[in-house]
């Protein structure tokens, strides 16, 4: 950028001539000072300051990040995709998801989660629950200002965990896209063929 | 001008005030302690911009912003940095020499804060017109060479050494060419007194520098260099070559006594620059604005150059240092005050043109004495 043009300016000052003794130390100031003085109106890409000044102002969030993962309901809350299969919480290599099914009264599961615990102070941003996970449940999130005076504060359950799809399509469009039509598709096929069983099938495709 | 002798009415008027009430020496007294005053928190203040301007104008050379986070565009900045120095924990090595270690930097401040004495302001704005006030700075700056080697030595580590005997010998060498790029001014103006220097130089709209001559030109800018490496500032600053030495001279100080040397340094800056617009830039003369106005914004240009300098060049090595000051600036020095005394001694136009041409030639003259050495290259030719 424009530390390479300022070298090349340079070389060509240099190799053109040496008047006297001195000539290049002139150069080299003139140098300085075109970039001292450009640097108050030239854009970043131009070779101004690109400094991006964090609190106030952000780099531009880009689709594949990834940091810490969180649950997407389709449409309440109380909905949940996961089914606590415990999947993820096997595959975590780091062991920081916890996963409890849901029961009712006579102790049958209820195939959703009764708890679903990420410790992010463990969480290494692998993505490893993503990639496992079966009913297309658990994805990366983009949130990275989790800091924290506690290590308590770090724990996420469940409530806080789960996000709605709409938000997991406005920061990932590409991706819940590809997800949405998966599971419309695998919904229609598993209609076309009689259906068994009323559950979706575990080995769902997942984009 | 009606702003221009506004501090001295106001210190009139002040004294005119106490006058009324109090005896005569109290006046007095009160008029010692006022200038006391304003030089003892000027001094500091200004350091303490400096670090700001020079933090800003390098982050600019360099694509960045500089301290912007205190206060609007960092503005304090330096306030926080001085409670940063305040707090921090004061170390002094095991087998120091501690009252050295202690003194070192208290009287490095000193000198620097003195030669505001004879730093001609304003019209009528020096603290002290002495009589001999170009002497008198000459001989106050040079002390600076004891407190670095006090403090160098006091901390008995080889890197801190190293950095005193390198000031050493870089500020003894480089005293002596600006001495003498001192003298042609010294001639010019008849005068050792800064205040009557600076009146020498009005005239023709208050813009009779002497700049603006063949021989001022080659002063000011010998003189320049010098005090450049008079206050140990890059592309001189060798004594605290963080590259080489961790910090030099300063590598055992912390806290409040660090920030004490640092103090010396801007202050040290700013003051030689004052003295080289007192001497070859018009101090405050010029059209127009008031006069302290003017001497404040050359000041300051020449700082801003001093910084310019520093975001510009590399360090020196030891030994082209050591013989930029004896073998090219103390020549052209010595050449110089020649041609300044042929400057009065012939007509006007002749003058210029002979001075001129002088400066010229001896400029190349030196430049050619000085050629490096440097031996054909060998070819070996390898029996087949
Ligand atoms: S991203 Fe990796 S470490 Fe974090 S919860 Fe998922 S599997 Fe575990
Ligand atoms: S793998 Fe998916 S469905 Fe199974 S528990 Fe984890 S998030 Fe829920």
């Amino acid at each position: 950028m424009s530390g390479a043009g300022c070298g090349k300016e340079y070389g060509k000052f240099v190799k053109k001539s040496v008047p006297f003794f001195g000539w290049g130390v002139l150069c080299g100031l003139w140098v300085t000072l075109k970039n001292f003085i450009t640097s108050y109106f030239r854009k970043p890409d131009e070779g101004g300051i690109f400094t991006v000044q964090y609190p106030e102002e952000c780099l531009p969030d880009f689709e594949a990040s990834r940091n810490f993962p969180f649950l997407v309901y389709d449409e309440t809350p109380e909905k949940p995709r996961c089914v606590a299969c415990g999947i993820c919480e096997r595959e975590c290599p780091v062991k920081c998801i916890h996963v409890l099914m849901a029961k009712d009264e006579n102790g049958k599961p209820l195939r959703r989660p009764a708890a679903f615990d990420i410790d992010y102070s463990l969480c290494m941003n692998c993505g490893n629950c993503e990639e496992v996970c079966p009913f297309n449940s658990i994805f990366m999130d983009h949130e990275h200002k989790i800091a924290a005076y506690d290590r308590k504060d770090l724990m996420r359950p469940m409530q806080k965990l789960l996000k709605s799809n709409s938000y997991f399509h406005s920061i990932r469009p590409r991706d819940a896209e590809a997800i949405d039509r998966a599971i419309k598709e695998a919904a229609e096929k598993k209609k076309a063929a009689v259906p068994a069983k009323p559950a979706p099938s575990p080995e769902a495709p997942k984009s | 001008m009606i702003f221009d002798p506004v501090f001295i009415r106001l210190k009139a008027l002040f004294l005119d005030l106490c006058a009324r009430f109090f005896p005569e020496w109290v006046v007095m007294l009160a008029s010692i302690v006022i200038s006391a005053v304003v030089i003892l928190v000027m001094g500091p203040v200004i350091m303490m911009y400096l670090t700001l301007l020079e933090r800003k104008l390098l982050g600019r050379i360099q694509n960045r912003y500089g301290p912007n986070r205190v206060g609007i565009w960092g503005l304090l900045q330096p306030v926080a940095d001085g409670i940063k120095m305040f707090i921090k924990e004061d170390i002094v090595p095991a087998h120091a020499d501690k009252i050295i270690h202690l003194l070192a930097p208290v009287v490095t401040v000193v000198p620097s804060l003195m030669v505001f004495l004879v730093v001609p302001f304003g019209n009528g704005m020096t603290a002290v017109n002495l009589n001999i006030g170009i002497l008198y700075f000459v001989a106050i700056s040079s002390i600076t060479t004891i407190p670095i080697f006090m403090g160098s030595w006091a901390s008995r580590n080889k890197f801190s050494v190293l950095g005193g005997m390198r000031a050493a010998a870089q500020m003894i060498s480089y005293e002596a060419p600006m001495t003498l790029a001192i003298v042609p001014v010294i001639m010019a103006s008849q005068t050792l007194a800064t205040a009557t220097i600076v009146e020498s130089q009005g005239g023709g709209f208050g813009m009779n520098w002497f700049i603006f001559t063949p021989w001022g030109l080659l002063g000011f800018i010998i003189y320049f260099f010098c005090a450049i490496a008079e206050c140990n500032r890059p592309p001189f600053d060798l004594p605290e070559a963080e590259s080489e030495l961790i910090a030099g001279f300063h590598t055992e100080y912390s806290g409040m006594k660090f920030a004490l040397f640092y103090m010396a340094e801007y202050m040290n800056a700013f003051t030689l620059s004052a003295i080289a617009v007192t001497l070859f830039l018009g101090g405050w003369q010029g059209p127009f604005l008031p006069s302290w106005i003017w001497f404040f914004g050359k000041t300051f240009l020449l700082v801003c150059v001093m910084i310019w300098f520093r975001g510009t060049f590399l360090r020196f090595r030891v030994d082209h240092l050591m013989g930029f000051a004896w073998k090219f600036l103390l020549p052209l020095s010595l050449i110089n005050i020649l041609i300044a005394g042929l400057w009065f001694l012939t007509p006007a136009i002749a003058a210029w043109a002979l001075t001129a041409g002088l400066v010229v030639a001896s400029f190349f003259v030196f430049v050619k004495l000085n050629k490096t050495f440097v031996p054909e290259k060998r070819t070996y030719v390898l029996a087949d």
